[in-house]
């Protein structure tokens, strides 16, 4: 049995949300990088040419990539042969999620009572939590701010098993088109498939934790992730939606913008 | 096409503009979402003055982040408009020109904007830091108790936006789709 202090949690939780929000990710960079060589309309390399000064500015400033810095949401994985010790976990997270958003000057967009008075909670607790016990010895923390203006985009559906795969592919882009230009670039989207109500949108979201340009391992769904992401694009939403023939998506089931940072003890 | 605008905006100014054209905006701009925009249709509703003259005025949908020592404003990219729309003809009807936001506006908020010769921008969501470097000051005007979501007046130099909807019914939303989407099999 591995003690682990939950104030090293916390602290880690502070660290990653401010890191998160200031620092684009190398994987979102270089699509942005790829996007303003690749994209035909010039209205659409503005757009990405604005973005790659924009997260040159949040890293050197330190201020956040969008104002909207989100809901906290933090996947842990924490190792079967761990004893977390000095108190209690939840309430370390949150006090995390309090001091990175506060010394961290991210924005605040948490509101109590919502058929009452909306007040803002003023330090962006509670976070949204998601543990899973895992074989091991190690703790494994992702934080991944969701803005409100991409997690209303999502979209949830009961299938028949007769629509199959058609059905899957259908709704994804149906959703992708809804969406339009509401959606930041880069679109990225993140697909569930199977389980339950809550469990596919668990899935859902886990899956925008993929590095941008990352490949699934099965063929047969690197298959389907393309023939997604080639009639999303061919929809000619664009960046912003300002009409482009080149991705302001991606590829499907990954990471999310602002993106998601990783913490890991061994 | 490319335009230098300066604040307050003009009919003369407006009817310049087309959808599709990049725009960099000079002078001052209001912020304001959807809780700011419900206090003021309160405030109509109930016939009173508003806090703020928007008479030729533009309203940026953007809630900020804090602002660290020294700067006037976190960062401060554009919202979803959308979030706006239910409001927004009203204020159209009593003067203001100029919207600067993020996504699909509803049938209402276009046919307002012909009706009174106003104009929908779009900033890029997401270049919230970038816009924050073209506001050069912050002021709260009004209801200071919603915090980021108070009503402030920012003075703005070169602010980059693009023309969405321009007054003789353009929308880049639909031609650039238009333009650029390919019909399976085609």
């Amino acid at each position: 049995m591995r003690e682990i202090e939950v104030s090293t949690i916390r602290d880690a939780v502070a660290r990653l949300a401010v890191d998160s929000c200031c620092n684009l990710g190398a994987d979102v960079l270089t699509f942005f990088e790829e996007a303003v060589e690749r994209e035909e309309s010039e209205t659409g390399k503005g757009v990405f040419r604005q973005l790659l000064e924009n997260a040159s500015i949040a890293r050197n400033e330190q201020m956040p990539l969008c104002q909207d810095t989100g809901l906290a949401v933090v996947f842990m994985e924490v190792g079967q042969e761990v004893h977390l010790v000095g108190g209690d976990l939840e309430a370390a997270v949150d006090e995390g999620v309090r001091r990175g958003y506060t010394g961290g000057y991210l924005r605040k967009s948490v509101v109590a009572d919502p058929f009452g008075e909306r007040k803002n909670s003023g330090d962006n607790t509670p976070a949204v939590l998601h543990t899973r016990i895992v074989p091991g010895t190690c703790v494994k923390i992702v934080l991944a701010p969701k803005g409100g203006g991409a997690e209303n985009m999502s979209a949830l559906a009961m299938l028949k098993p007769a629509q199959g795969r058609a059905g899957v592919l259908d709704f994804v882009v149906d959703t992708v088109a809804k969406a339009g230009p509401n959606a930041c670039p880069p679109m990225v989207v993140g697909v569930g498939v199977g389980g339950t109500f809550e469990k596919v949108a668990y899935l859902a979201k886990k899956a925008l934790l993929r590095d941008v340009g990352s490949v699934n391992p099965v063929p047969r769904l690197a298959e389907l992730e393309d023939e997604l992401e080639a009639r999303c694009n061919d929809l000619g939403i664009g960046p912003q939606g300002l009409g482009a023939a080149s991705p302001s998506w991606t590829s499907s089931w990954r990471s999310s913008r602002p993106t998601s940072r990783r913490c890991r003890w061994r | 096409m490319e335009h230098a605008l300066t604040t307050p905006l003009t009919d003369e100014a407006v009817a310049e503009l087309r959808a599709g054209d990049q725009v960099r905006i000079t002078g001052t701009m209001l912020t304001a979402r959807d809780a700011a925009h419900k206090r003021l249709a309160d405030l109509l509703d109930k016939g009173e003055l508003l806090p703020v003259d928007l008479r030729g005025q533009i309203i940026y949908y953007a809630g900020p982040s804090p602002a660290k020592p020294g700067k006037p404003v976190g960062s401060i990219g554009p919202t979803t408009s959308g979030r706006m729309d239910a409001y927004t003809p009203r204020l159209l009807d009593i003067g203001l020109k100029g919207m600067v936001g993020k996504g699909y506006r509803s049938q209402a908020v276009k046919e307002a904007m012909v009706r009174n010769r106003a104009v929908y921008f779009a900033a890029v969501g997401g270049a919230a830091a970038l816009l924050a470097q073209r506001i050069t000051a912050a002021r709260v005007v009004a209801y200071e108790d919603l915090g980021p979501e108070a009503i402030r007046e920012i003075d703005v130099v070169d602010f980059p936006v693009i023309v969405v909807n321009d007054i003789h019914g353009g929308d880049i939303y639909e031609e650039g789709r238009r333009r650029y989407e390919r019909k399976v099999g085609a």
